[in-house]
């Protein structure tokens, strides 16, 4: 099986997992967590240099998930790895659990306490530094959402980084184009984001942020640009995968009842087997 | 009394009344104006409404700012967010240059029980209190919130208001009665032991006094809405003539009501004080409920703390 083709099951395995958490504990951010599900299969199953037996290893590739209320993939995926055994995730969100709503760091895999928005980037500025400063190969990636653009935190990080030319940091935008309140344009604009990362002195790009050939070709390359940190815009659908969540505001906290849960691992469920199917003919006609 | 309405609503509606006659009167939200349930003022009031996106220190400096040319803004945002994000902003936007904005602190204290210590605002008292010239208010119910709402809009100067996401329990049939900002109110007369509530820990205090009272000890009932100006009078009288105080919070015991309280009987009047709130630690996840069982913020907790006061009063005389 390809590597694309492995990441495309295994994403869709994160979703119905994350579903069946959110909706058994009735509560969770559906619509960003579905956002993001497929960067981070591609960083912790391809890219990502870390090992879930040694979660303080100091040569591993840091993660920073900026946009902490997305918790779920990663818990799912936390899980999934090894970080900590399948059961626990039964607790998320229940009383005195450690699978909090948030990413916690007393769970291994979770390198820092994250829920406020704007804070990723520079905990990840600091990390970078550090890591130039002890001639370490490591990356930073920091994953921020669209909305989160708006605090000023951000920008004060995306000086220091490019700064202190920390080529070895990688940001991601969740450009899914809705916050809270509904789409992000109309809350607080931040179009033209490329101009404005690029003038703060970051390489940037632009992906289809569901497209794995397209992840993996642009992570494969980074950086492109030594003494630049990199900013990855991600072109991504709030919800996605889930017909009736996709692009829908409410959906950003909404908690799947059990027909829609139903629903949607059906749609999900559907969606893998057709990858299987199309794997195994073209396994025959190879 | 059961109640399905949660403060934040009551809230909203009191400033969609208020807004028809003041068009001064305006409503900030930052990507909140739905857990603030402010959407129906938006609606009804768009030229009143300022969204600044996720930027709470953007939107304290926009609210001071407004407040400065005459206008009322109500900054409504997540208590965690507003209180300490903002912080610089609250001190010296808002308090060091005596602008009128009015700082509403939603989803305060363990509301986000599941969410974890970034989503709890439980230093939010601390922190304001330690600000020279703001107003704290945390209203005990919907019948409250509305009172204080339609106080606010008279009031003038900074204001930090925190209210819970969830309905709380009605402390009051109706809002016929009289509520000044500064002046704590007597629920309930005794002369045992004084128990201090404050927002939605009032409806603890008058649920323990009632278990108090079927055992035999007189329990005094003070809903602290006001925690600054703080109404000393009321506190040094309760000490004089009950000699005995409990408080409850939905706050770190550090820095909130029970150390309020504390200041004021030490240097006027020392007895016996008991001071219930979250410890020093990051709270337990869960749901609310949970959570005050978690930390002993239960009438039959307060129960056996008071019964306890009130023992050892006995034998010392
Ligand atoms: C400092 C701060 N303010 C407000 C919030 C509440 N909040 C949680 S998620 C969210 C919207 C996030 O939107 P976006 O960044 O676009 O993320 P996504 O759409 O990918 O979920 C808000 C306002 C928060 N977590 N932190």
């Amino acid at each position: 099986m390809s590597t694309v083709t492995e990441l495309k099951l295994k994403s869709l395995q994160i979703r119905a997992d994350l579903l069946r958490l959110i909706h058994s504990a009735k509560m969770g951010h559906t619509g960003g967590s579905l956002s993001n599900t497929d960067i981070l299969t591609t960083l912790y199953y391809e890219i990502m240099k870390h090992d879930p037996s040694r979660p303080k290893w100091a040569e591993r590739d840091r993660f920073i998930a900026s946009k902490g209320h997305s918790v779920e993939s990663l818990w799912c995926i936390l899980a999934d790895l090894g970080y900590f055994p399948k059961e626990e995730l039964a607790t998320y969100c229940q009383f005195g659990t450690r699978l909090i709503g948030h990413p916690n760091n007393k769970v291994p895999g979770i390198e820092m306490n994250t829920g406020a928005l704007g804070h990723g980037l520079a905990i990840s500025v600091g990390m970078a530094l550090a890591a130039k400063k002890d001639s370490k190969a490591y990356r930073v990636f920091c994953l921020m959402g669209d909305g989160e653009q708006a605090e000023g935190s951000v920008w004060e990080a995306a000086m220091a980084g490019a700064h202190y030319k920390l080529d070895h940091l990688i940001g991601f935008v969740d450009r899914n184009r809705l916050q809270i309140s509904g789409n992000t344009e109309d809350v607080m604009g931040i179009d033209p984001l490329d101009r404005k990362w690029e003038a703060f002195g970051w390489h940037v790009k632009q992906v289809n942020g569901h497209d794995f050939d397209e992840l993996l070709e642009t992570l494969r390359a980074v950086p492109e640009q030594t003494g630049k940190p990199t900013l990855i815009i991600l072109n991504t659908t709030k919800g996605k995968g889930v017909s009736f969540a996709e692009n829908q505001p409410e959906w950003h906290h909404h908690v799947p009842n059990d027909e829609q849960l139903r629903l949607a691992i059906g749609e999900l469920e559907a969606a893998s087997a057709a990858i299987a199917e199309a794997e195994e003919e073209r396994g025959m006609n190879g | 009394m059961a109640n399905n309405i949660p403060n934040r609503q009551a809230m909203c509606e009191a400033l969609i009344e208020l807004a028809q006659e003041d068009r001064d009167i305006m409503v900030l939200a930052s990507d909140s104006r739905g857990s603030a349930a402010m959407a129906p003022f938006v609606k009804q009031f768009p030229e009143q409404f300022v969204e600044t996106g996720i930027a709470e220190q953007n939107i304290v400096g926009i609210a001071a700012g407004l407040a400065h040319s005459g206008k009322k803004p109500f900054v409504t945002s997540p208590a965690c967010f507003l209180s300490m994000r903002s912080i610089e902003q609250v001190k010296v936007d808002v308090a060091y240059s005596a602008t009128n904005v009015k700082l509403v602190g939603i989803s305060g204290g363990v509301s986000y029980g599941a969410l974890g210590m970034s989503h709890h605002s439980l230093q939010d008292i601390a922190v304001t209190r330690a600000i020279p010239g703001l107003t704290i208010i945390l209203p005990a119910d919907r019948h409250e919130t509305r009172k204080m709402t339609q106080a606010l809009a008279k009031h003038e100067g900074g204001t930090y208001v925190r209210i819970g996401r969830n309905p709380v329990e009605d402390v009051y049939e109706s809002d016929d009665y009289d509520f000044q900002i500064g002046k704590a109110v007597v629920m309930k007369q005794g002369s045992d032991v004084t128990l201090i509530g404050t927002g939605e820990t009032v409806r603890i205090a008058l649920d323990a006094a009632k278990l108090l009272e079927e055992a035999g000890i007189g329990a005094r009932v003070l809903n602290m809405h006001t925690i600054k100006p703080l109404d000393e009078e009321a506190i040094i009288a309760a000490a004089r003539e009950t000699k005995a105080i409990v408080t409850l919070e939905e706050h770190s015991i550090f820095g909130g009501l029970g150390a309020a309280v504390a200041e004021v009987i030490s240097t006027n009047h020392p007895v016996p004080l008991r001071i219930l709130g979250i410890p020093d630690e990051p709270a337990i996840a869960g749901k609310t409920a949970e959570i005050f069982a978690h930390y002993g913020l239960t009438a039959a907790n307060v129960l056996q703390l008071a019964t306890e006061l009130v023992k050892a009063k006995a034998e010392q005389k």
